[in-house]
């Protein structure tokens, strides 16, 4: 058993590996099965990896895959790249822990496809190259414009891997018993090696691999929690009802959205910053033409909306099938906080689901498909940020273009290394967030910063260089100072010892059950910016301060950028010239 | 491209045709789904209850069949715009094509 293990954590980690199972560890029993399906998952993969480097010479084959990505394959790709970690143990938590506020949370991350497929996809794919700054940066002046994308680009980014190396802490640590920290590092390092070697090929066939993977999986699990009930929402519904402490009230809208405000900013941050998301606009670019970038977004909808009803089923089975079974509670967090805490939190609802259906070779199927998810959907954020970093930063505003693809390759590289470094930092500084709200967060900023930009240069004739960089700015600002400023970054992270003190006080004073009142209060009085999501004011902004800064210059440089408009338009609607901008 | 072809282009039928229909179809598809997405979150954010409402005499509320319907009804829309756009749409970009180059 413990060479299996010494030769997984040989394959990143060797440095670690001597004394990887002594010291403080959750008392967890070892998976065996999971833990082959894992190590065949990871060989898998770098076999792909191995052979996706020897294909992977130009910088084109590095970004796009050689453009050579079909809409099925690529619709599953960005299915994938949605099916986060975050997406999976994160909803299925929410659903497990408040019922239909999940629904409501899975609902906002859907409709922004249909806006993407309607209004940006084929304009993108015939506009662009290699990152979203391209089409962005079309018409505009390079440097201001991809300075302004690449740093839009990299906080999404670094947002979103927070989320994703928590969940992979989480997950490694129920189910290897390894420490947190070292399952973040372990993650950090794989995907560094997929991406430096592979590129997005093999970014893009790990993310194939997964998402098929992930889909059979929760099917399985959907299928088993409702062959329980012979099918019957109802009986379903019913027996959750009554075990779940909220009782009927799971049935309906509750405190995930309490006010007008948080609700509708919550549905901004999540439509539009999906049109924002780096590392989904990214993978418009690996299709050959805009028939197969449609195509990719009907896929992905399809494959996505499925999964999303999935994992509704998922986190109303767990309700049943894990809530109050003794086999997975934390029994020391019971005894120090009451309630009936889960084993590794919420967010592993629906992994202690696949052991209540599937007994422990599924429990193994599920975590390494859990796993590989996080895998697969980090490498992809880190390729999209290193291509803002080395295409966007570097070769074009740093070297201005003048720089040969062999060198902006390495660079991407580099700029992997650092990413994965710097996930692997804040991944271990986060453990204690819950992950679907760290990924609000993301789509927060996408939506603020890189989605009005993006969209305004394809529809609006008057943007201007000045217009968008100043306006893309602020948005970009707002969205982050109101989230430092927020609930979660300013109340619950750097406030802790002072949440925690007034939790401690209220619990000496009044029992365990006033504790979540004494920590709701205090956030309340703490939090400068009241709500968790700030997208309505930083879009607003965005959007005013795009408008504003646009029509206001008068510049002879804003006139030829206005009267370009007209042959990107027609490039964008036509197709024409676009084919020369990939192929060559 | 050269200002004299986006010109061209620009005064061709079949593009004022292709950019009439399809901005019909993409605007008026985005609204239907903004529509119904609005229109949800702002009844949880001003009358959660009425999503709550029962059904029948179980548990059952109404909130469930709604919330899976807009999700079905993302995925319909989606292959509504894709079977024109592959089809008329493209059929139209291909003439437009074949007429700047000859």
């Amino acid at each position: 058993m413990k060479k299996i293990i010494f030769a997984f954590l040989a394959l990143g980690v060797a440095a670690f590996a001597a004394g990887a199972l002594e010291g403080e560890v959750e008392k967890q029993p070892l998976n065996i099965s999971a833990i082959i399906m894992f190590l065949v998952f990871v060989s898998g993969t770098l076999g792909i990896t191995y052979w996706a480097a020897k294909r992977t010479k130009t910088a084109k084959d590095f970004y796009t895959a050689g453009g050579g990505i079909t809409g099925l394959q690529n619709g599953l790709a960005i299915a994938g790249d949605y099916m986060s970690a975050a997406s999976f143990l994160g909803i299925s938590a929410l659903v497990y822990g408040a019922g239909y506020d999940g629904l409501i949370y899975s609902i906002g991350f859907l409709v922004g496809w249909p806006v993407i497929l309607f209004l940006v996809s084929e304009r993108l794919r015939n506009l662009g190259k290699y990152t979203f700054a391209d089409v962005a940066a079309y018409r505009l002046k390079q440097m201001p414009i991809r300075t302004l994308a690449a740093f839009g680009s990299i906080a999404t980014v670094i947002l979103y891997l927070i989320a994703q190396m928590v969940g992979a802490g989480q997950l490694i640590q129920l189910l290897f018993g390894l420490p947190y920290s070292w399952a973040v590092i372990l993650v950090g390092i794989l995907m560094i090696m997929y991406v430096t070697f592979g590129g997005m090929l093999a970014t893009t066939w790990v993310q194939i691999i997964k998402a098929v993977l992930l889909l059979s999986g929760a099917t399985f699990m959907a299928l088993a929690v409702m062959l329980q009930f012979g099918f019957s929402p109802e009986a379903l519904f019913a027996e959750a009802t009554k075990v779940h402490p909220k009782g009927e009230a799971i049935m309906a809208p509750g405190g995930l959205v309490s006010d007008p405000v948080s609700a509708i900013s919550l549905g901004i941050a999540l439509m539009f910053g999906t049109a924002g998301l780096p590392h989904i606009l990214m993978r418009f670019f690996t299709v050959a033409d805009a028939k197969e970038a449609r195509k990719s977004v009907f896929f992905a909808t399809g494959f996505i909306g499925y999964f999303y009803i999935l994992t509704f089923i998922i986190g109303f089975g767990a309700i049943v099938m894990v809530l109050n079974h003794p086999e997975y509670l934390d029994l020391v967090k019971q005894a120090k906080e009451g309630g009936s805490p889960i084993l590794g939190g919420n967010n592993m609802a629906a992994i202690h689901l696949s052991h209540a259906v599937g007994g422990n070779f599924f429990l193994g199927f599920i975590s390494a498909v859990a796993f590989a998810t996080i895998l697969a959907v980090v490498s992809g954020l880190t390729l999209a940020g290193a291509s803002a970093i080395s295409h966007d930063l570097y070769a074009s505003v740093f070297m201005k273009g003048k720089i040969d693809e062999q060198r902006e390759m390495r660079v991407s590289k580099v700029a992997t290394l650092m990413l994965g470094i710097i996930a692997i930092i804040l991944g271990i500084a986060f453990e204690k967030q819950n992950i679907a709200f760290m990924v609000g967060l993301a789509f927060a900023i996408a939506a603020s910063a890189n989605f009005p930009v993006l969209f305004l240069s394809m529809f609006w004739k008057k943007l201007t260089t000045r217009g968008a960089v100043t306006g893309g700015a602020l948005g970009l600002l707002t969205a982050v100072v109101l989230v430092v400023l927020g609930p979660i970054v300013w109340a619950e992270i750097i406030h802790a010892d002072e949440l925690k003190a007034a939790v401690d006080a209220a619990v000496a004073a009044h029992g365990l059950e006033a504790a979540a009142a004494a920590k709701a209060a205090f956030i309340k009085a703490t939090a400068i910016f009241p709500y968790k999501y700030p997208a309505l004011f930083s879009v607003t902004v965005a959007f005013i301060g795009i408008w504003f800064f646009s029509i206001t210059d008068k510049s002879d440089d804003a006139k030829k950028e206005i009267e370009a408009f007209d042959a990107q338009d027609v490039r964008s609607q036509t197709g024409i010239g676009a084919e020369g901008a990939v192929s060559h | 491209m050269k200002q004299e072809i986006v010109k061209q282009i620009q005064e061709n039928l079949k593009y004022q045709e292709l950019v009439k229909k399809r901005s019909f179809l993409a605007w008026g598809l985005s609204i239907a789904i903004l529509v119904v997405y609005y229109v949800f979150i702002l009844v949880i954010a001003f009358d959660p209850s009425l999503l709550g409402a029962k059904m029948g005499d179980g548990v059952m509320t109404i909130g469930i069949p709604i919330g899976i319907f807009i999700i079905v009804f993302s995925f319909v829309l989606t292959g509504i715009y894709v079977r024109r756009a592959n089809g008329e749409f493209d059929e139209l970009s291909r003439q437009i094509k074949e007429s700047v180059k000859g």
